[in-house]
């Protein structure tokens, strides 16, 4: 157990030594967010009885879990990588779980931690509900475990930074900004309601929306069932690459 | 001893190149071997195979008895690898990074091993200095501690010491003899070969992925090159014919090799009786280079050129 313990203070000590980037700064992003739709929206749009600033708040918040979990995983073994010394993780005695879970619970720590901030700042200019606080923890970590999982398959396929930022681009980025962050799904054309519902993302954000208001888009139940099978789908293949030594033993 | 390495038959291919053919090799706890052999012979290959890294297509190894594939977590744990590569983890400190290489062996509290290794690689004035901050040299010297901090059994060094001051590399080899005589199995890489001359007890020569010599240093030395006696005549006094087929004449001096120092009287001799004086005299010693370069070259060091 140790190996594992030691992984993932090493994980979590990496991203808090530069906290300031890997922290603060998306918090602000996120604030920025926040300031330019709310200020443009808040009069015009009400979405399931709920002003547009309250609704878009959870939404910001598990966006930023997301998107920073994904960043954790993801830019610790491309460095890792490139740098060479993914060898000092690949040199001891640590299993394919291990090592699995040591990565991915540091991206969900920092999903987080970043979440959190969001929150705290973003919290302030809405009245928020905890309708249903175990929902909002359940998500946050079942989503936050999915982009770690996805940030790690990343970090090992890519061999250069501008792959990494391409899966980042035009995966990562498009999923979670269609996800339903910024609007109801609702209000969208049938077709891409429908589309909406192929999108993994859409559910995290919708069943994490659920814990704060009650209210949601789809029942939360079926949210978690899609999440979790997401989950594991992603975690496994994670874990079969791993195990297979893909691009990190040849 | 029992075996602390066992190297069986490992082939690894990587697209259309041969980087190990079918390599076997077979190490004792204890000893201080060497692995030779110039660029991209599969020095680097094997070591990986060893630590993991790499996976061969066929072939075993075995890390004190425990296969490292099936048995990873206990060959790894004896197992302490010195890279070629001058990596560093950017983000920690020179202690940091060794506490949780210690930590990834399952080790806590290791502070006092800790200091002791970098007392010995006269690190311990930058313990809380970021490894960034470091000098090439002093990075080798942290690369060295962080692949001692579990005290494995077997210690394999890809070429430590290239980049490294002289200073540097008489301490290193102070403290890993240290280690080798208290127990621990060294298996060196480098191109420096009076190194491996006088460090390793044998040696193992590796060519196009193949195992080309394999023997102790001392035989190695005694049956490539034996010794070389290199004469200088009185001017204009000529070879006598009897001889005159062993010379290779290089600097002005006439060089015969010989397996044994009894030869050395025989050829005086044969000159004396044809009227030839020696007027300079000096006998060298074979190293290990020379018989590199033979091995290498694919020929016995005995067959000289033939004097003009």
């Amino acid at each position: 157990m140790s190996g594992l313990r030691t992984l993932l203070y090493k994980e979590v000590l990496r991203f808090w030594k530069v906290s300031f980037q890997t922290v603060a700064a998306p918090v602000l992003t996120a604030l920025l967010y926040l300031l330019i739709f709310a200020h443009v929206l808040e009069s015009r749009i009400e979405i399931n009885g709920l002003g547009y600033t309250a609704f878009l708040v959870p939404g910001l918040v598990m966006m930023s879990v997301l998107q920073n979990a994904f960043a954790n995983s993801s830019s610790s073994l491309i460095q890792a990588k490139v740098t060479g010394s993914i060898i000092f993780v690949l040199l001891p005695p640590l299993s394919y779980a291990e090592f699995y879970l040591a990565y991915v619970a540091a991206a969900v720590l920092r999903g987080l931690m970043v979440g959190l901030g969001v929150l705290a700042v973003t919290g302030w200019f809405a009245s928020l509900e905890f309708a249903a606080p175990a929902w909002i923890v359940v998500f946050a970590m079942i989503g936050g475990g999915i982009m770690g999982s996805l940030g790690m398959i990343a970090g090992i396929w890519a061999d250069k930074f501008d792959q990494l930022a391409a899966f980042q681009n035009f995966l990562i980025m498009p999923l979670t900004m269609l996800s339903g962050v910024f609007y109801s799904i609702h209000s969208l054309p049938p077709f891409w309601q429908e589309v909406s519902h192929f999108n993994p993302v859409f559910y995290m954000i919708d069943g994490f929306r659920y814990g704060f208001f009650g209210v949601s888009d789809v029942s939360p139940a079926v949210s978690l069932g899609i999440t979790s099978a997401s989950f594991l789908v992603v975690g496994l293949a994670t874990l079969a690459l791993l195990r297979k030594g893909y691009k990190l033993r040849y | 001893m029992g075996v602390a390495v066992s190297i069986q038959q490992i082939t690894k291919t990587f697209g259309n190149l041969k980087a190990l053919d079918r390599v076997c090799l077979e190490i004792a706890e204890g000893e201080f071997f060497g692995l030779l052999g110039p660029n991209g012979a599969g020095k680097t290959t094997l070591i990986s195979c060893l630590a993991g890294l790499v996976r061969p297509d066929s072939g075993q190894l075995r890390v004190m008895g425990f296969d490292v594939q099936d048995a990873y977590r206990e060959a790894r744990r004896l197992l302490g690898i010195v890279p070629q590569e001058l990596v560093f983890d950017p983000f920690f400190t020179v202690r940091e990074t060794l506490r949780i290489q210690s930590g990834y062996f399952g080790i806590r509290k290791n502070d006092d091993w800790i200091d002791e290794i970098l007392d010995n690689l006269d690190l311990t004035a930058k313990a809380d200095t970021n490894m960034r901050r470091l000098s090439g040299g002093m990075k080798r010297r942290v690369l060295v501690a962080q692949a001692l901090v579990h005290k494995p059994p077997v210690i394999v060094l890809d070429e430590p010491t290239a980049g490294v001051d002289v200073e540097l590399r008489q301490g290193l080899w102070q403290f890993v003899r240290r280690l080798n005589s208290e127990g621990h199995t060294v298996i060196l890489t480098t191109h420096y070969l009076e190194e491996a001359e006088t460090l390793c007890g044998r040696v193992a020569m590796l060519k196009h992925g193949s195992v080309v010599a394999l023997d102790s240093t001392r035989n190695l030395l005694d049956r490539y090159s034996g010794h070389t006696l290199s004469l200088r005549l009185v001017n204009g006094d000529d070879l006598p014919l009897s001889i005159r087929e062993r010379a290779s004449l290089s600097g002005g001096y006439l060089n015969f090799h010989l397996a044994s120092y009894d030869e050395v009287e025989p050829l005086l001799a044969a000159i004396r009786q044809s009227g030839g004086a020696v007027e300079d005299m000096r006998m060298t010693e074979a190293d290990l280079e020379d018989v590199f370069i033979d091995v290498m070259r694919g020929r016995n060091a005995g067959q000289g050129e033939v004097a003009q």
